[in-house]
C-alpha cells in the first residue's frame, strides 16, 4: 500500500526547499496546468483582476490573459452551465464557486447536466470541469460561509469529490482533477488555507511553513484520485477523516497519546475502500469524523461500508463524530464544531469497548 | 363565481384595521377552453414586408420595436415582401419544403409507432417545422446546436441518418445512446447537435458557454440554442441572456413560442404582459419577434442573427411566434384543456402550406409535385422504419449488453460500480438460468 503512505516531497538542501501554504499551492496547480494546456480556463466571481477573495487565482489573469482567466456574473447556475458548454467545445474549465454555500444555484447544472453528460450521450460529449470551492467552517462565516456539502455531491452518480488536507496534496490533487476527464468537485477546507488546525480555536494558528506537508515541489506532479493518505499510523483504532478534521484528530490523538491509524481520505468519490478495509481489519475499531451535519452525512456511508465489509473484525461499534444537525451558527461556531471534546469523548468510548 | 368576502382573519391581516382595499391574486387564464368558440382577432398580424431590417451590426437600442412587432415576409398573396425577404432561389425553397415535409412525415409515423406500442414516448413538432428547418438552413453545418426536444427538423435538415433517430426512439440495439435516453433525446456530435437533456432550458446557458469557448479560441463557429416559451421561465434562461450579453457571445437564443407548455398557456411564462422577444431588450440583446409559421421570415431572422454573431457584434434573441398544433407529447391530450378550434383559427396558418403556396405562386411548384413529394416522404420514412425495426423495438428482448448500464458514468469504472455491475449480472443469471435470450447478447 505504498500509495497510502504519507508523501513528503524530497526536501532539497536545508533552508532552500519551498514551503507554501494551501492558497499558494492551489495557485501553483492552476499555473502549472494552464501553462501546459491552452484549453484550461479559470472563471468565477472576483477571480480575474483581483485574484479571488482568498487569492487562489492571484496573478493568473495577468499571466494568461483575460480570455483565459475572467470574472463572472454572480450566477452559479450560469458559471457551471457555461463550463458545461465550454467542456462540450473542448475546453477544460476550472470554475470557482466563491463559497461552497453558494453552489446550490448551480446544482441542476452539476447534477443533471455535467454529471450525466457522458452517460446520456454515450460518450459523445463529456464535461471535464473541476469546480473549486472553499468549504467548511471555523472562520466565523456564519451559516452561509461555513457549510460542508460534500455528501450532496458524493450522492450524485457521475461526480468525483476531492478534498485536500495539506498544501502538498492540494497541488497534486488539483492537477489530477484538472487533468481528469470527468467533472470533479474540489472542496478547499478554508480553515486550513494558512495553517493546519488543532481544534483549539483559542490557541494561535501555526502557519503551514512549520510543517513538512507544506514542502511543495515546483512544476508538475499528481496525486491519484481515489487514494487515501496515512496521516499517522497506529494500531489502536482507525480514524477516517478528510480536510480540516484530519489535523484536528491528529492533534487530539497526540494530546491523548492514542496511536491511531488516521486515514486522510483525500477523495470521497471514488473512495479508497482498500485502504479503509486494510486499516480497520488491522485495528478492529473505526471512528469517522467530519465537520458536516450528521444525518445522511458522508460518515453514514463510511459507517455502512465499514460495517458491511469489516464487521467480523470490529471490536467496537463504529463511531461518528460530526457537526450537529443545525445550520452553522455564527456566535456559537465553536459549540457546533466537532472539536477536541467531542472527539475525545468518542475516542474514550470506542477504546473502552 | 361570486367573490367570497374575506374572512375576518384575512381581513385583519390584509388591512390591519384601516380602509386599505383587500388585495387579490391574478392567476392567468387562457382565452379559450374546450368547446369555446375561438376568436384570435386580438392577435396583431402586421402586413408582411412592413418591418424594417436594421444592419446586422446595429446597436440593439436602434431596433427596440422589432421585439414587439412581428417580422413577416410571406403575404396573403403568397409572395415574398420587404427587406427581410432572404431572396432564396427556387431550388433552396424546394429543399426547405422537402425537409419540412419529411419532418412532418417522420412525426406522423413515429406518433403512430408509439400508439402501436413500438416505443414509450414521442413528441411531434407539427406547425413548428419552420422554426427548426428554415432557421437551421441559415446556419453553417458546423455551427453548434443546443436544442430543446422539438427540433427534429434540424437533424433532418442536417442530414442525420433517419435510421439513427428511429433506433434511438426504439431504444433498440442500433441505438448509439445505448438505450439510456427517453425517446427523441438525440445526440450527434458529428452533426454539431448537442445531447438533448430533458431538463428544461439547461441547454441555453450551455450554448452561451460553447459560444464563449469559440470566441476564446478565435474560432469562427457560432452556437444556436432553442427553447420553448414556457421554459424561458427557468433561471437558466436568465443566466443565458446575462452571460450572452456580458461576454457579447456569438450565440443565437431561439425561443419557440408555441403558446402552450403542456396544459399551461404562455401566460404562465409572462406572455400576458410582454413578448418573449422583449426579454432580450432589458439585457441589451438584439431581439427579434418573428412569424414562426413563415419559413422565409424564420430563415431571414436566423441568417441576420448568424451574420451578427459571426461579425463579433453579439448575441440575438429571436422569438418565433407559432402554435403547437398537436399535443405536447404522446402522453398529452390537449382536448382536455384547450379549444380544438384554436388550431383551425390560428391566424398565421401552417408553415408547410405557406411555403408550398409561395412556390406555386412564383411558378416553381404545383399540387401534383407536392402530392408526389409527400408520398415519397411517407414511403421513405416507412422504409427506414422497417430497417430500424430489424434492430428491435422498445421492450422486446434485451437489446443492450448488460455491462453498458455501468459504462460512461465515469471514464473508468470505479470499484463500487464494478461491484454493482457484478450484482446486476448475477441477477440476470438468476432470472435466466437456461442462458440469456438473444443468444446471450444480453450479458
Amino acid at each position: 500500500m505504498s500509495d497510502t503512505q504519507t508523501k513528503t516531497a524530497p526536501a532539497s538542501e536545508e533552508g532552500t526547499e519551498r514551503r507554501l501554504n494551501m492558497i499558494e499551492a492551489i495557485n501553483e496547480a492552476l499555473d502549472v496546468t494552464m501553462s501546459r494546456d491552452d484549453n484550461i480556463v479559470v472563471m468565477g466571481e472576483d477571480v480575474g483582476y483581483f485574484g479571488g477573495v482568498f487569492r487562489c487565482t492571484a496573478g493568473l489573469q495577468e499571466k494568461y490573459g483575460k480570455s483565459r482567466v475572467f470574472d463572472t456574473p454572480i450566477s452559479e447556475c450560469g458559471i457551471i452551465a457555461a463550463a458545461v458548454g465550454m467542456g462540450a467545445y473542448g475546453l477544460r474549465p476550472v470554475p470557482e464557486i466563491q463559497f461552497a454555500d453558494y453552489i446550490y444555484p448551480g446544482l441542476d447544472q452539476l447534477i443533471s447536466e455535467a454529471a450525466r453528460l457522458r452517460y446520456r450521450s454515450a460518450g459523445e460529449y463529456t464535461s471535464p470541469m473541476t469546480v473549486r470551492s472553499p468549504f467548511g467552517g471555523g472562520i466565523f462565516g456564519g451559516q452561509t460561509h461555513s457549510q460542508s456539502p460534500e455528501a450532496i455531491f458524493a450522492h450524485v452518480s457521475g461526480l468525483k469529490t476531492v478534498i485536500p488536507a495539506t498544501p502538498y496534496d492540494a497541488k497534486g490533487l488539483l492537477i489530477s482533477c484538472i487533468e481528469d476527464n470527468d467533472p470533479v468537485i474540489f472542496f478547499e477546507p478554508k480553515r486550513i488555507y494558512n495553517g493546519p488546525f488543532s481544534g483549539y480555536y483559542d490557541k494561535p494558528v501555526q502557519p503551514w511553513k512549520r510543517f513538512d506537508a507544506s514542502i511543495v515541489p515546483e512544476g508538475h506532479y499528481t496525486i491519484p484520485l481515489g487514494k487515501a493518505r496515512h496521516a499517522t499510523e497506529g494500531e489502536e483504532l482507525t480514524i477516517l477523516a478528510y480536510g480540516t478534521m484530519v489535523h484536528v484528530v491528529e492533534a487530539v490523538c497526540a494530546e491523548k497519546g492514542v496511536e491511531a491509524d488516521i486515514l486522510d481520505l483525500r477523495t470521497i468519490v471514488p473512495l479508497d475502500i482498500e485502504a479503509i478495509e486494510e486499516s480497520v481489519k488491522k485495528t478492529g475499531r473505526c471512528l469517522i469524523v467530519h465537520e458536516a451535519t450528521r444525518t445522511a452525512g458522508f460518515g453514514a456511508e463510511l459507517s455502512a461500508l465499514v460495517t458491511e465489509r469489516c464487521f467480523y473484525h470490529l471490536e467496537a461499534p463504529v463511531e461518528r463524530v460530526t457537526g450537529f444537525d443545525t445550520p452553522y451558527p455564527h456566535s456559537l461556531e465553536w459549540a457546533y464544531f466537532p472539536g477536541p471534546i467531542r472527539i475525545g469523548e468518542a475516542l474514550e468510548k470506542i477504546l473502552a469497548e | 363565481m361570486a367573490e367570497r368576502p374575506p374572512a375576518e382573519g384575512d381581513r385583519n391581516a390584509a388591512s390591519a384595521g384601516d380602509n386599505r382595499p383587500a388585495l387579490s391574486l391574478h392567476v392567468p387564464e387562457p382565452k379559450y377552453r374546450p368547446g369555446d368558440t375561438v376568436d384570435f382577432s386580438h392577435i396583431q398580424v402586421p402586413e408582411a414586408g412592413a418591418q424594417a431590417r436594421p444592419d446586422e451590426t446595429a446597436d440593439p437600442k436602434e431596433m427596440l420595436d422589432l421585439a414587439h412587432d412581428l417580422i413577416r415576409v410571406l403575404g396573403e398573396d403568397n409572395k415574398a415582401h420587404g427587406p427581410w425577404d432572404p431572396k432564396l432561389d427556387p431550388e433552396t425553397l424546394r429543399t426547405m419544403l422537402g425537409h419540412m415535409a419529411m419532418t412532418r412525415a417522420f412525426d406522423e409515423r413515429m406518433f403512430r409507432g408509439q400508439r402501436q406500442g413500438k416505443t414509450s414516448f414521442y413528441m411531434k413538432c407539427t406547425g413548428e417545422e419552420a422554426t427548426s428547418v428554415s432557421a437551421s438552413m441559415a446556419l453553417a453545418a458546423d455551427d453548434m446546436i443546443f436544442p430543446s426536444y422539438r427540433q427534429q427538423g434540424i437533424l433532418i435538415q442536417r442530414g442525420y441518418p433517419m435510421i439513427e433517430m428511429i433506433n434511438q426512439i426504439y431504444s433498440n440495439r442500433g441505438d448509439k445512446l445505448k438505450g439510456r435516453q427517453l425517446p427523441i433525446m438525440y445526440s450527434s456530435r458529428e452533426h454539431s447537435f448537442f445531447s438533448i437533456s430533458g431538463n428544461l432550458a439547461t441547454q441555453t446557458p450551455q450554448a452561451v458557454g460553447w459560444a464563449m469557448a469559440s470566441a476564446i479560441k478565435g474560432d469562427s463557429r457560432i452556437a444556436a440554442t432553442w427553447v420553448g416559451e414556457g421554459s424561458t421561465a427557468e433561471g437558466d434562461f436568465h443566466s443565458a441572456c446575462l452571460f450572452a450579453t456580458v461576454y457579447n457571445a456569438p450565440v443565437i437564443l431561439n425561443v419557440v413560442n408555441n403558446q402552450w407548455a403542456i396544459s399551461s398557456f404562455s401566460g404562465f411564462a409572462g406572455a400576458e404582459r410582454s413578448t418573449f422577444a422583449a426579454r432580450g431588450v432589458g439585457y441589451g440583446i438584439a431581439s427579434l419577434r418573428v412569424d414562426g409559421n413563415d419559413p422565409l421570415a424564420c430563415y431571414a431572422a436566423e441568417q441576420w442573427a448568424a451574420n451578427r454573431a459571426r461579425a463579433n457584434a453579439g448575441p440575438t434573441l429571436i422569438e418565433f411566434f407559432s402554435y403547437r398544433a398537436e399535443g405536447h407529447s404522446t402522453s398529452d391530450d390537449p382536448s382536455g384543456y384547450r379549444s380544438a378550434q384554436e388550431r383551425e383559427e390560428w391566424p398565421l396558418g401552417d408553415p408547410v402550406m405557406r411555403l408550398k403556396n409561395h412556390l406555386i405562386a412564383i411558378g416553381e411548384w404545383d399540387e401534383e409535385r407536392q402530392e408526389k413529394m409527400d408520398l415519397e416522404a411517407a414511403e421513405y420514412v416507412k422504409k427506414v422504419t422497417k430497417e430500424a425495426e430489424a434492430n428491435g423495438i422498445l421492450g422486446h428482448g434485451l437489446h443492450h449488453p448488460f455491462r453498458t448500464m455501468f459504462e460512461d458514468v465515469f471514464e473508468e469504472l470505479p470499484w463500487h460500480l464494478q461491484e454493482q455491475s457484478e450484482q446486476a449480472i448475477r441477477e440476470r443469471e438468476t432470472k435466466f438460468p437456461e442462458g440469456l435470450p438473444n443468444g446471450g447478447k444480453g450479458a
